[in-house]
């Protein structure tokens, strides 16, 4: 699993940001102090991809850049792979973030907080660059003027499980998820015409219930079919409803329950169960506009539901499959989803507000709630709406749910050196490994990279060879640790890896 | 609402720790809940020391590109 963060982006005191020059900026800033020395960066190998991509990434940021700031050799940086086995580059004039492949829902945890150090330190190494003002990052879902941006989670599937099993399934989990996942929002309506607080700051941006869009007419179920691997085995599931998270916890329930939901589906051990949500569409913001998680949705079978009901049935059903599946053989991350999963909904069930050091959507809304009372503001007032944008400054001492974490308000399950070291280092059981630990031993050797392919430029070599990592599961530590180890030149590793 | 669900999943969990666990997650939920109440005077200061000087003009900026 992995997912990928387009990151807010402002300039202050700039009336008229250029994003696009600015995210591009980040990125070049943060790839010359990736690898140290480096006499190049690798590019993003599109072989696989579609290639207006490619064009669309390329030609709109040397058309925008300031080209006494942007070299032409300094353009191809703005799409780079990290040592941690991670892209970060500029896409739809966003800086994004993709994580490394991960397997539990705390690496993902992890290696999404290493996202964020990330930014923050680009954001940061801008300023050595001479560059005048500052960037800012928040990591949130809309600028509340009719713009949405995304934070998108992928999960490796079999390519056997039927995809009209994941619509019918992922549908209502994913609305009724959002009780957990959501980060709140102070506004209703893509343009926010209204201002009342809402769960989520993604819901209103949905109008269709299944797709291959994500830039407008967004669907609630993605259908992009794009592996990065064996497409004969494998699917991956592209899910583009997730609002960024700053709560370690949220993001933790939002990769953790989805998971364990997919494993269920993908085990048949939800045949013979429905729960089928009527107009989902309009069921996404319903879930979204009700703080006291009372709303009723109609469900086929004449049954009504609240989604806090929709997802106690979810956990009913997690619970008699592991039992079923692990029985006391359970493994501890497995396990603990299942704890953390059961004990929010506890908590939401008693009283949402109970959720305020663990759900980003509550903990925005008490800071507001509180703010609000005490200086008798009207809900539309100019200082509600900057906490709620504040909320998400990635800055430890402007960002509101940093402050809080410092304050020991804000449940954190990630410390800063694990941070640190997963900013640096990829996880060491997926390929993300091979890919991170390669560019780190053998960064001027490497011309180009993906998520299934490394491409090495040898000395001496006429060709360039490629290296496919069509696998997701090998490339691990255990897998490759010991040739890589042995491996004194990247033309040694290509013919180890040959023997 | 209805217990219907409620009861059902409760069940499932191994029925001698179950009652032991909650009692015991009330009792910290409590009292994380009171240490939070009492300090929320105290971040809403912070706030103020943070927070954009002017708010509406920050809000009025705060304007992006649609994304994915």
């Amino acid at each position: 699993m992995g997912i990928e963060t387009e990151y807010g982006i402002t300039v202050p005191g700039v009336r008229i940001v250029n994003a696009m020059a600015s995210s591009t900026r980040l990125v070049n800033a943060y790839a010359r102090h990736d690898v140290r020395g480096r006499q190049r960066n690798p590019k993003w190998d599109y072989s696989e991809e579609a290639p207006l991509r490619d064009a669309r990434g390329f030609d709109m940021t040397r058309a925008e850049a300031d080209p006494s700031q942007l070299t032409d050799d300094d353009m191809g940086m703005a799409n780079v792979i990290l040592t941690n086995g991670s892209r970060f580059y500029v896409d739809h004039a966003h800086p994004e973030y993709s994580s490394p492949e991960v397997t539990c829902p705390r690496d993902a945890v992890l290696w999404d907080r290493a996202g964020v150090a990330i930014m923050r330190r680009a954001a940061e190494y801008t300023l050595d660059d001479g560059v005048d003002q500052p960037i800012v990052l928040y990591k949130n879902n809309t600028d509340n003027k009719g713009a949405s941006y995304g934070c998108h989670e992928n999960y490796l599937m079999s390519r056997t499980t039927p995809f009209s099993s994941i619509v019918a399934w992922m549908t209502p989990f994913f609305i009724s998820r959002q009780i957990f996942t959501g980060s709140g929002r102070l506004g209703v309506g893509q343009e926010a015409k209204r201002f009342q607080y809402q769960i989520s700051q993604r819901a209103d941006f949905f109008e269709a219930e299944v797709g291959l869009e994500t830039t407008f007419k967004r669907p609630i179920i993605n259908t992009r079919d794009e592996p990065h691997c064996d497409p004969e085995r494998f699917r991956r599931l592209h899910v583009i409803v997730g609002d960024a998270n700053m709560s370690d916890t949220a993001t933790y329930l939002k990769m953790g329950t989805t998971s364990l939901v997919l494993s269920m589906l993908e085990s048949g051990f939800l045949a013979g169960h429905d729960m089928t949500v009527i107009e989902s569409v309009r069921a996404m913001s319903t879930v979204s506009h009700d703080l006291t998680l009372g709303a009723r949705l109609p469900l086929t079978g004449n049954r009504n539901w609240t989604a806090l009901e929709m997802q106690q049935e979810f956990w009913s059903l997690a619970s008699r499959f592991c039992e079923r599946e692990y029985g006391s053989d359970i493994d501890p991350d497995t396990a603990q989803v299942l704890h953390e999963w059961g004990s929010v909904l506890d908590r939401l069930e008693t009283d949402p507000m109970d959720c305020s050091d663990v759900l980003d959507w509550v903990a925005k809304y008490r800071l507001m709630q509180a703010y609000r009372e005490r200086d008798s503001l009207e809900w539309s007032s100019p200082q509600l709406q900057a906490i709620d944008l504040q909320y998400a400054d990635i800055r430890p001492d402007r960002g509101l749910a940093l402050r809080l974490e410092l304050r020991g308000q804000l449940r954190r399950m990630v410390t800063d050196e694990e941070i640190e070291h997963a900013r640096l280092n990829a996880p060491t059981d997926t390929r993300a490994y091979f890919r991170g630990e390669c560019l780190r031993r053998f960064p001027d050797e490497i011309a180009a990279a993906s998520w299934d392919s490394l491409i090495f430029d040898l000395p001496g070599h006429e060709s360039l060879v490629r290296v496919p990592t069509l696998e997701p599961s090998r490339g691990t530590k255990d897998h490759v640790g010991a040739l890589l180890d042995r491996a004194v030149s990247a033309a040694d590793l290509i013919d180890l890896l040959g023997s | 609402m209805p217990q219907r669900e409620n009861a059902e999943r409760k069940s499932t969990r191994p029925v001698d720790t179950a009652a032991d666990d909650q009692a015991a997650a009330r009792t910290t939920q409590g009292e994380r809940k009171a240490a939070i109440d009492a300090d929320v005077d105290a971040i809403l200061d912070e706030i103020d020391d943070v927070l954009e000087v002017n708010a509406e003009e920050f809000v009025k900026s705060f304007v992006q590109k649609g994304g994915q």
